[in-house]
């Protein structure tokens, strides 16, 4: 393996200031929304304690809409609510968020253009305990097929916030995917979120390291293990899969020559496979999936299941390993 | 708006041209229930809504319709075209490529009138309900319409749309069925009977009105005017309109067959034959 050194390089330090859910951060974001946006209405189908969307029930009681266990008509409710100007947000989990009502997003929101934000709590693996018939991996890939539609998966509690009250201003449809477990919050409290940026968290030179979601931490965590072993690993915060930063990436593999991509998905459909398609178009170069391996999850702790699932910093160490033996 | 119910006839038997005009020429689309809801759609759009043809999509201060079963298509770009909202030339360019009048109605191409697609099934219910709440939330006290087919109604969608109006009381929209009895593979009662369709929107905690002769303009004035009375009071509100698929064409008529079946040459001017040019053909 060659690296461009063999000593350990200072690098960025991220501090976490504790663990806390990233639907936590939703429910911070929305409820600032609702007391700064009149137009911004709430529904929920029957989730409303797990989406933490208690706070903006209480301000804004004529602005929050239960549905009851009905996703298909929450859908529809909503893509109606826009018209009129009102800017809804739906709340349940990502399974029913999406795969349930991917008919009723199609044709009532993502054709129709309607400016509703679909927002998708206990996304990935890490919902846990209850297995494998909530824990979707496949949502990035149904939502980004769908022409028009903006995904974004957050990594930790105050990118959640930032991005829930950023995609209010966003004018079209919207996938923000979050979740369940309480993960590292490590990102500014204050930052602003720019749909579609990406966010670079670490300079490095022998590898390229692309995450998104409960990744991203383990991917600084890689990074960490990687540079005490003489690799330098640049890490990129990949929050907006669509439309994609393909500029940064770029930039990135100039330096690199290689790229991991990780990621709480199967990797059919997910942000790896968004990357290679930018690397094949414009630069070509070896990568590395941190993905599931098109598999259903299992009822399990997030971190055995992550563990078992070769979803932690470990599998993005090991992966890096490889890829940079393939240049 | 008002319009005596001869000129209405008039603009009907138009309409019926329009349609069967354009399914014959691309070879495709659904006149029977094109057909079938003609009446009850020229008469909405000129007398029973207070809308607006200089169209803008939130539609403000105006009643605003929904289409549920988007196959009727044809008619929807007629009665649209012919209430001013896009010129009448444009019904020649349906289902063509590079239209704004594709197979089923879209927002996408930006066809002044259609606030939503539809053509896949059971979704309208939905959107219009959350169309009369946005009105609710904006203290506008215009009404929201809405059209769905009866084969429709086999969607679970509509049910549990169904159950939430009544729950929210939803009592600014007024929902109309197409009670033809046909829907593609034959009729309603032998592909999946929908038993007793005003009990069951009676169970879900609707108002229900009847209009027995759904192709009739008076009866349709007269149960449209009885829908509108009972909005307001903490119930959505539901049509039944017993409709003849294919009205207005001998052949078309009572039978599924020409759900989703254009006329042949022949077949065409029979059936223009029995509806002379009224207003002028676009």
């Amino acid at each position: 393996m060659e690296t461009t050194n063999s000593i350990t390089k200072p690098m960025k330090s991220y501090v976490n200031t504790g663990n806390k859910d990233t639907r936590s951060g939703f429910g911070a974001g929305l409820t600032e929304l609702g007391l700064k946006n009149e137009n911004v209405v709430a529904l929920c189908a029957d989730l409303t304690g797990s989406l933490k969307m208690d706070a903006f029930k209480a301000n804004h009681p004529e602005r929050f809409y239960q549905v009851g266990v009905a996703e298909a008509n929450m859908i529809g409710i909503a893509a109606g609510m826009t018209i009129g100007g009102k800017i809804p947000f739906t709340g349940t989990f990502a399974n029913f968020s999406t795969g349930r009502v991917y008919d009723q997003i199609r044709q009532s929101i993502a054709y129709s253009h309607k400016n509703v934000k679909i927002c998708a709590s206990h996304a990935g693996i890490t919902l846990g305990e209850d297995g494998a018939t909530h824990q979707i991996l496949e949502d990035i890939g149904l939502m980004k097929m769908l022409p028009g539609m903006t995904v974004i998966n957050t990594c930790d509690y105050n990118q959640t916030k930032a991005a829930t009250i950023a995609i209010a201003e966003h004018k079209g449809p919207v996938y923000l995917r979050f979740g369940r477990p309480k993960v590292a919050n490590f990102t500014d409290e204050n930052q602003r979120f720019e749909i579609g940026k990406a966010v670079k968290l670490q300079d490095g030179n022998d590898v390229t390291i692309i995450a998104t979601g409960h990744l991203v931490w383990e991917a600084l965590e890689a990074a960490k293990a990687l540079n005490e072993t003489g690799v330098s690993a640049e890490v990129i915060n990949i929050h907006t899969i669509k439309p994609l930063d393909a500029e940064a990436i770029l930039q990135s593999v100039s330096k690199t020559r290689c790229v991991v991509t990780a990621e709480e998905h199967n990797y059919f459909g997910g942000l790896g496979e968004s990357v290679s398609r930018v690397l094949a178009m414009n630069d070509p170069c070896p990568q590395e999936f941190v993905a599931t391996n098109d598999t259903f999850g299992e009822s399990g702790t997030p971190a055995q299941l992550m563990e078992k699932y070769g979803l932690n910093s470990e599998a993005i160490v090991e992966k890096a390993k490889r890829v940079i033996n393939r240049k | 708006m008002t319009t005596t119910t001869d000129n209405l006839t008039d603009l009907v038997q138009q309409v019926r041209r329009d349609i069967l005009r354009m399914v014959h020429k691309v070879n495709s689309g659904h006149p029977g229930g094109s057909l079938g809801c003609a009446e009850f759609m020229v008469a909405l759009f000129n007398g029973i809504m207070d809308h607006n043809p200089d169209f803008s999509m939130d539609g403000i201060n105006e009643d605003i319709f929904f289409l549920s079963n988007g196959h009727i298509s044809p008619l929807f770009y007629s009665v649209l075209a012919r209430s001013g909202y896009f010129s009448v030339d444009e019904l020649n360019t349906f289902r063509l490529i590079n239209s704004r009048l594709q197979g089923h109605p879209t927002t996408h191409e930006g066809l002044p009138g259609v606030r939503v697609a539809s053509g896949s099934l059971g979704q309208g219910m939905s959107v219009a309900i959350g169309a009369a709440q946005a009105k609710t939330l904006n203290g506008d006290d215009h009404l929201v319409y809405s059209l769905h087919g009866d084969g429709e109604l086999q969607e679970g969608q509509n049910w549990e749309a169904m159950m939430y109006a009544a729950a929210h009381k939803i009592d600014n929209w007024i929902a109309t069925v197409d009670l033809n009895g046909q829907q593609i593979d034959g009729a309603t009662d032998d592909v999946l009977s929908l038993g007793d369709v005003k009990a069951k929107f009676e169970a879900f905690g609707w108002t229900v009105i009847e209009i027995e002769e759904g192709n009739n303009i008076e009866a349709i004035h007269k149960g449209m005017a009885e829908a509108k009375e009972n909005t307001g009071n903490g119930k959505p509100v539901c049509v039944l309109l017993k409709t003849v698929m294919g009205n207005g064409v001998d052949f078309m008529m009572h039978t599924h067959a020409w759900h989703g079946k254009a006329p042949n040459d022949e077949q065409l001017e029979i059936a223009l034959n029995q509806n002379p040019v009224t207003i002028g053909d676009y």
